[in-house]
C-alpha cells in the first residue's frame, strides 16, 4: 500500500515524485513507457522560460515565474545540465513594438526580475549574426536552457535513492475506489493500491482522469516540430530568440542548447489523434521560412535530426492543478508549455495540497538532495588523468563525437532507474547525440548494455517497446 | 612522450603514409587508432575488388588491410590502438586510452588520416516517425560482417552510392528481400561494375529520380512511402508508392571526418568539406600533413595507398630538412569540375603531379583542359566521366613555371 501514487514520469510527474521523497511517505510513480521522460517531455524546447508571457493571474505565470528561480539550484544539486543564458523577443515593425511593450508590462505584472526593452543597436550588440531588419527586443535575463529528459531522469534517480519506488511499462488501465484506497489497474501485473493519487499523464491526462472522475476537460494535440543542428553552428546565437507573437502566428524560435547545439523550431498543428507521426517535409519547410526572419542565414546542411513533441493543450487555457471531486484524487495536467519551466515549484504545491487534504508527511532527516554524474568531456586534462587512474573504462571513448567514455555508459547503465535501452543510455549521457547520429557507437552502446544487462545482444532494443535492433545471426 | 612523426588513423591511408615515411628514414613513428584493431573501414569490406592496382590481384578489404597491417608489425613503428585523439594543438597531440590514460604527446610532424563518416537521415532531412530499423549503409554492414548479426528481413536501400549497392547484395545473400534501391539523381552515385553486380545479378530494382519522402513505424520501421522528383529534386505530387519493409539503409554519401583539424585552425575547402592540400599532402600548417578520405572520398582504396605513400615521403623530407617552398598556384575549378585535389601546387621541384577530381554530373565526349586565363597549359580528352568515378590527370611543375597566375581545370566539348 502506497500513501501517494503518480501516474507518468514526465517532468511534472518526476518533479512531484522528487519533493515527495523528502518526507517520510511510501511514494511510486508508474509510466507506461519502458523509461522515464518519454512523453511531451522528451521532445520540447527546452527553454526555462523567464515569465513575460503568461497572462497576469493565471496558474501559468504563478508558476512559471516561481519555477525558474527554483531551477539554477535544483539543476546544480542533481548535475543536470542548465545555463542561464537569457532571452531575447525580437520585434521587426511597430505593431511588434507595440505588443513588446505590452508583453514587457505583463511581465512586470508577473514579477519577472530584470526586464528591459532593448533598442535596435542594443539588441545587435547582444545578438551581431542577427537579421538587420530587426527594430527592438524585450530581453529576459532570467531566461534559461536545460537538459529536459536529463533533469526528468535526473528526478526519478534522486527520488528512488530517498525511497521512492519507479515502475515502468505499467500503464494504468482502470482507477476504482474503495473507501480510502485508490485501486490503479496496470495493463500488466499487480494492480498498484494508494492513499492518494497523483494524475501528470501529459497527453492523457484526461483519460485517466475520466478513469474515475466526471469528464472535466480535455487535453487536445498540437504539434511542434524541430532541426538540431551541428555544434559547429550553436555558437552563431548567445541568447534564445524568440520572434514577437503577431497575428501570423507566434513565429519559431532559435536558441543555443545547454550541450551546443543549435535549435530551430517549433512548428505548430493542431492533431486529431495522440500519435505522434513525426516530422513533415511542410513543417519543416515552414520552420525554415519563419526562422529566416530572425537570422538569415542558417546552414541547414549542418542539421544532425529533426524531431517533432506533441504540446498537450488542455480546452480550460490555463494549467489544471487541483484536488478533483474525487476525495484524494489530483490533477497536474494540461501542461502546456512553460510546463517544463513551472515544474519545480507545481512540485512543491502539488505536495502542499497533498497535505492540506490529509497527506502526513514529516521531512526525512537524511533526504539526500544531491547527484553527482561524471562528464568526461567537460573535465580538465587533470581531472581526466585521476579518473581513468581509477577506473580505466573511462579511457576508452565510445561515442567519439560527444567524447563520451564507457565509464560514463556502464555508470548510466548502473545508476539506480538506470538506461535499459540505447536511447535511454543517450539521453543519460549523450552517446549518439552527435553529428554521426550513433552510426559509430551504437552498437557498441549495445554490446555494453547487453553485457551490463547480462541479456542476449538481440534483446537490447533501441527505444520503445517493439524498437528491436537485430533480427537475428547471419548465416 | 616526443615523436618525430605521429600518424592519427590506422586505416589504409595512415598505415602506407607511416610506413613510407619510416622507408624514408623517419625511425619515431606512431600510429593512434581509435578502434580495437588496425585497418579501418576495410575490415568490415568483405567484398572483393580491392588492390587491383597496388597489388595487381583481387583482394578483399581485411586481405588489404593485412598486408598494409603486417608491414608496419615487421618495422618499428609504434602503435597504439583503443585510443582516442581529443585534440591538437601545436603539434600536441591530446589523446586518451584506458591503459596510459591521458597522454599529451609532441609531435615534430603529424599526418591526419582520420578517413571519414556516413551523412545520416538528419543531414537529408528525411520526415516521419523514428522507430528503429534505420541504419547507414555502413553501420549495418559491421553489424553482418563483424559482430555477426542481420539487421533486417525486408529492405529499403535510399542512395545508390558503393556501399549501398555492395549492401544491397550483402543483404540479399544473408536472405533478407532487398525491395528496392532508391536515388535521387537520374544517374547511380555508385561504380558500374557495382550496379550490375551487386543490384542485376541479384533482380534488385533501381529507381533513378526517386527519394524516401516518408517513414513510417512506432517501434520498428514498417513502411516508406517514396516518391519521384522532378529535375529540381522535388517530389512529385501523385507518383507516392508505398514499400513494406523493417529495415531502412542509407547509403546517402560521406563525409571527410575534420573535426580534430578544425579545432587545430587547418583550413578546410567547402568543396571537399577536407582540408586543402598542396602537391606534397601537407595541409594549411607547415609540418602537419594528410590523406586518403580525411581529404576527399575516394572510390579506390589504391589512390588512397599512393596518395599516402606520398603524404608519408614528403613528411619524411620535412623531417629531414629538405622540403623547399617556391612559388604556389593555386588549382581551381571551372565547368563541370566539383573538386581537385591537390588544391595547390608548388613549384620548388621538377615532379609530375597527379591531380584527383569529380565531374558534378556525367558527361560524354569531353575534354579536361588546364588553363591559366586563356592559355591552354594541358587538356586530357575522355570519353565518359561519371561523378561516381574520381578521375585524375598528371601534370608537370615545368608546365607550370612560366604562368603568371592560377590554374583552371575544367571541362569542354571535344571536337
Ligand atoms: C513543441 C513543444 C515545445 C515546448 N517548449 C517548452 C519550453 O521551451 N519550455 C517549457 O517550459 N515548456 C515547454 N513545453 C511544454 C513542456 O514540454 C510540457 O509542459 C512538459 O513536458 C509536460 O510534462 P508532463 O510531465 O506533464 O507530460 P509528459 O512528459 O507527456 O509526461 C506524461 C507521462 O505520463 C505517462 N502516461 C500517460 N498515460 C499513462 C497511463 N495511463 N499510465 C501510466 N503512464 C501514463 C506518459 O508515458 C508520459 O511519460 C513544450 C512542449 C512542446 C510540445
Amino acid at each position: 500500500m502506497y500513501d501517494v501514487a503518480i501516474v507518468g514520469a514526465g517532468i511534472i510527474g518526476a518533479s512531484i515524485f522528487r519533493e515527495l521523497t523528502k518526507y517520510n511517505v511510501k511514494v511510486i510513480v508508474l509510466d507506461k513507457e519502458n523509461d522515464a521522460a518519454m512523453g511531451t517531455t522528451r521532445a520540447n524546447s527546452a527553454i526555462v522560460h523567464a515569465g513575460y508571457d503568461p497572462k497576469e493571474g493565471t496558474l501559468m505565470a504563478k508558476y512559471n515565474v516561481w519555477g525558474s528561480e527554483l531551477f539554477e539550484e535544483l539543476c546544480r544539486d542533481l548535475s543536470v545540465p542548465y545555463k542561464r543564458n537569457g532571452s531575447l523577443v525580437l520585434g521587426f515593425d511597430d505593431e511588434d513594438m507595440e505588443r513588446l511593450k505590452k508583453l514587457y508590462e505583463n511581465g512586470q505584472k508577473n514579477k519577472v526580475r530584470g526586464l528591459r526593452l532593448l533598442n535596435r543597436e542594443e539588441v545587435l550588440m547582444k545578438e551581431p549574426n542577427l537579421s538587420q531588419a530587426v527594430k527592438g527586443a524585450l530581453y529576459a535575463p532570467t531566461g534559461a536552457i536545460v537538459g529536459p529528459f536529463e533533469l526528468t531522469i535526473a528526478l526519478i534517480e534522486n527520488g528512488v535513492t530517498n525511497g521512492g519506488e519507479f515502475k515502468t511499462s505499467a500503464e494504468v488501465i482502470g482507477i476504482e475506489k474503495e473507501g480510502v484506497v485508490f485501486c490503479l489497474k496496470l495493463k500488466e501485473g499487480e494492480p498498484i493500491k494508494s492513499r492518494y493519487v497523483v494524475n501528470a499523464a501529459g497527453l492523457h491526462a484526461d483519460k485517466v482522469h475520466n478513469m474515475i472522475c466526471k469528464e472535466s476537460f480535455k487535453i487536445l494535440p498540437r504539434k511542434g516540430e524541430y532541426y538540431v543542428m551541428d555544434k559547429s553552428q550553436g555558437g552563431i546565437i548567445q541568447h534564445t530568440l524568440f520572434q514577437c507573437p503577431n497575428k501570423m502566428g507566434k513565429g519559431v524560435l532559435i536558441t543555443p542548447t545547454v550541450h551546443g547545439n543549435l535549435l530551430v523550431g517549433p512548428s505548430s498543428e493542431d492533431l486529431e489523434e495522440k500519435k505522434n507521426v513525426g516530422v513533415t517535409s511542410k513543417g519543416l519547410g515552414l520552420i525554415q521560412e519563419t526562422a529566416k526572419k530572425t537570422l538569415e542565414h542558417i546552414n541547414y546542411r549542418e542539421n544532425i535530426r529533426n524531431f517533432s513533441g506533441l504540446r498537450a493543450i488542455s480546452d480550460r487555457d490555463d494549467f489544471i492543478i487541483e484536488e478533483t471531486a474525487v476525495k484524494g484524487f489530483i490533477d497536474a495536467a494540461g501542461m502546456k508549455s512553460p510546463g517544463l519551466s513551472a515544474a519545480p515549484a507545481i512540485a512543491i504545491d502539488v505536495v502542499a495540497i497533498l497535505q492540506q487534504i490529509g497527506l502526513l508527511a514529516e521531512p526525512k532527516k537524511d533526504f539526500q538532495p544531491k547527484r553527482h554524474q561524471i562528464r568526461f568531456a567537460e573535465l580538465s586534462p587533470q581531472e581526466k588523468q585521476e579518473l581513468i587512474k581509477k577506473d580505466p573504462r573511462y579511457g576508452r571513448i565510445i561515442c567519439r563525437c560527444e567524447q563520451v567514455t564507457e565509464g560514463e555508459i556502464v555508470e548510466s547503465i548502473q545508476r539506480p532507474a538506470g538506461a535499459t535501452t540505447v536511447d535511454g543510455v543517450k539521453r543519460r549521457c549523450r552517446p549518439g547525440m552527435g553529428r554521426c547520429q550513433g552510426g559509430f557507437c551504437g552498437p557498441r552502446v549495445q554490446e555494453i548494455l547487453a553485457r551490463e544487462l547480462k541479456k542476449p545482444m538481440e534483446a537490447v532494443i533501441l527505444d520503445r517497446e517493439g524498437s528491436y535492433i537485430l533480427t537475428g545471426k547471419t548465416k | 612522450m616526443h615523436y618525430d612523426l605521429v600518424v592519427i588513423g590506422g586505416g589504409p591511408a595512415g598505415l602506407a603514409a607511416a610506413y613510407e615515411a619510416y622507408e624514408n628514414g623517419i625511425s619515431k613513428v606512431l600510429i593512434i587508432e581509435r578502434e580495437k584493431e588496425l585497418g579501418g573501414i576495410l575490415n568490415q569490406c568483405i567484398h572483393n575488388g580491392f588492390g587491383l592496382h597496388t597489388f595487381k590481384e583481387e583482394l578483399t578489404g581485411p586481405e588489404y588491410a593485412e598486408r598494409c597491417i603486417d608491414k608496419v608489425m615487421y618495422s618499428t613503428i609504434e602503435v597504439k590502438t583503443d585510443t582516442m585523439v581529443l585534440n591538437i594543438e601545436e603539434k600536441y597531440i591530446h589523446a586518451v586510452n584506458g591503459v596510459d590514460g591521458y597522454m599529451v604527446i609532441k609531435a615534430s610532424a603529424i599526418i591526419l588520416a582520420m578517413g571519414c563518416r556516413e551523412r545520416t537521415r538528419g543531414a537529408i532531412h528525411i520526415p516521419g516517425y523514428r522507430p528503429s530499423g534505420i541504419f547507414t549503409a555502413g553501420a549495418a554492414q559491421r553489424y553482418i560482417n563483424m559482430e555477426g548479426y542481420m539487421v533486417g528481413r525486408e529492405v529499403v536501400i535510399l542512395g545508390s552510392g558503393d556501399i549501398g549497392l555492395i549492401m544491397a547484395r550483402r543483404m540479399a545473400l544473408e536472405g533478407a528481400k532487398v525491395k528496392a534501391v532508391i536515388e535521387l539523381m537520374p544517374y547511380s552515385n555508385g561504380l558500374s561494375r557495382n550496379i550490375v553486380q551487386c543490384l542485376e545479378d541479384y533482380d534488385i530494382p533501381l529507381y533513378l529520380s526517386h527519394t524516401v519522402t516518408d517513414v513510417v513505424g512506432s517501434g520498428r520501421l514498417e513502411k516508406v512511402v517514396v516518391q519521384a522528383v522532378d529535375e529540381n529534386r522535388k517530389p512529385i505530387l501523385g507518383t507516392e508508392k508505398v514499400f513494406v519493409c523493417d529495415t531502412l539503409l542509407l547509403s546517402v554519401g560521406l563525409i571527410p571526418e575534420n573535426e580534430l583539424s578544425k579545432n587545430a585552425g587547418l583550413r578546410l575547402d567547402p568543396r571537399t568539406n577536407g582540408l586543402i592540400v598542396d602537391e606534397t599532402m601537407q595541409t594549411s600548417e607547415e609540418g602537419i600533413f594528410a590523406c586518403g578520405n580525411v581529404l576527399h572520398v575516394h572510390d579506390l582504396v589504391d589512390f588512397v595507398t599512393e596518395e599516402a605513400q606520398n603524404a608519408g615521403r614528403n613528411a619524411a623530407l620535412y623531417l629531414n630538412g629538405t622540403s623547399a617552398k617556391a612559388k604556389t598556384v593555386q588549382v581551381l575549378n571551372g565547368n563541370g569540375i566539383t573538386y581537385t585535389v591537390p588544391q595547390l601546387i608548388n613549384l620548388s621541384k621538377d615532379i609530375k603531379i597527379k591531380l584527383f577530381m569529380r565531374v558534378s554530373r556525367p558527361y560524354y565526349n569531353q575534354e579536361i583542359v588546364v588553363k591559366c586565363k586563356e592559355q591552354v597549359i594541358a587538356s586530357f580528352k575522355k570519353k565518359v566521366l561519371l561523378p561516381a568515378e574520381m578521375q585524375n590527370i598528371v601534370l608537370e611543375t615545368k608546365q607550370l613555371r612560366e604562368i603568371d597566375g592560377n590554374i583552371l581545370i575544367a571541362l569542354e566539348e571535344a571536337e
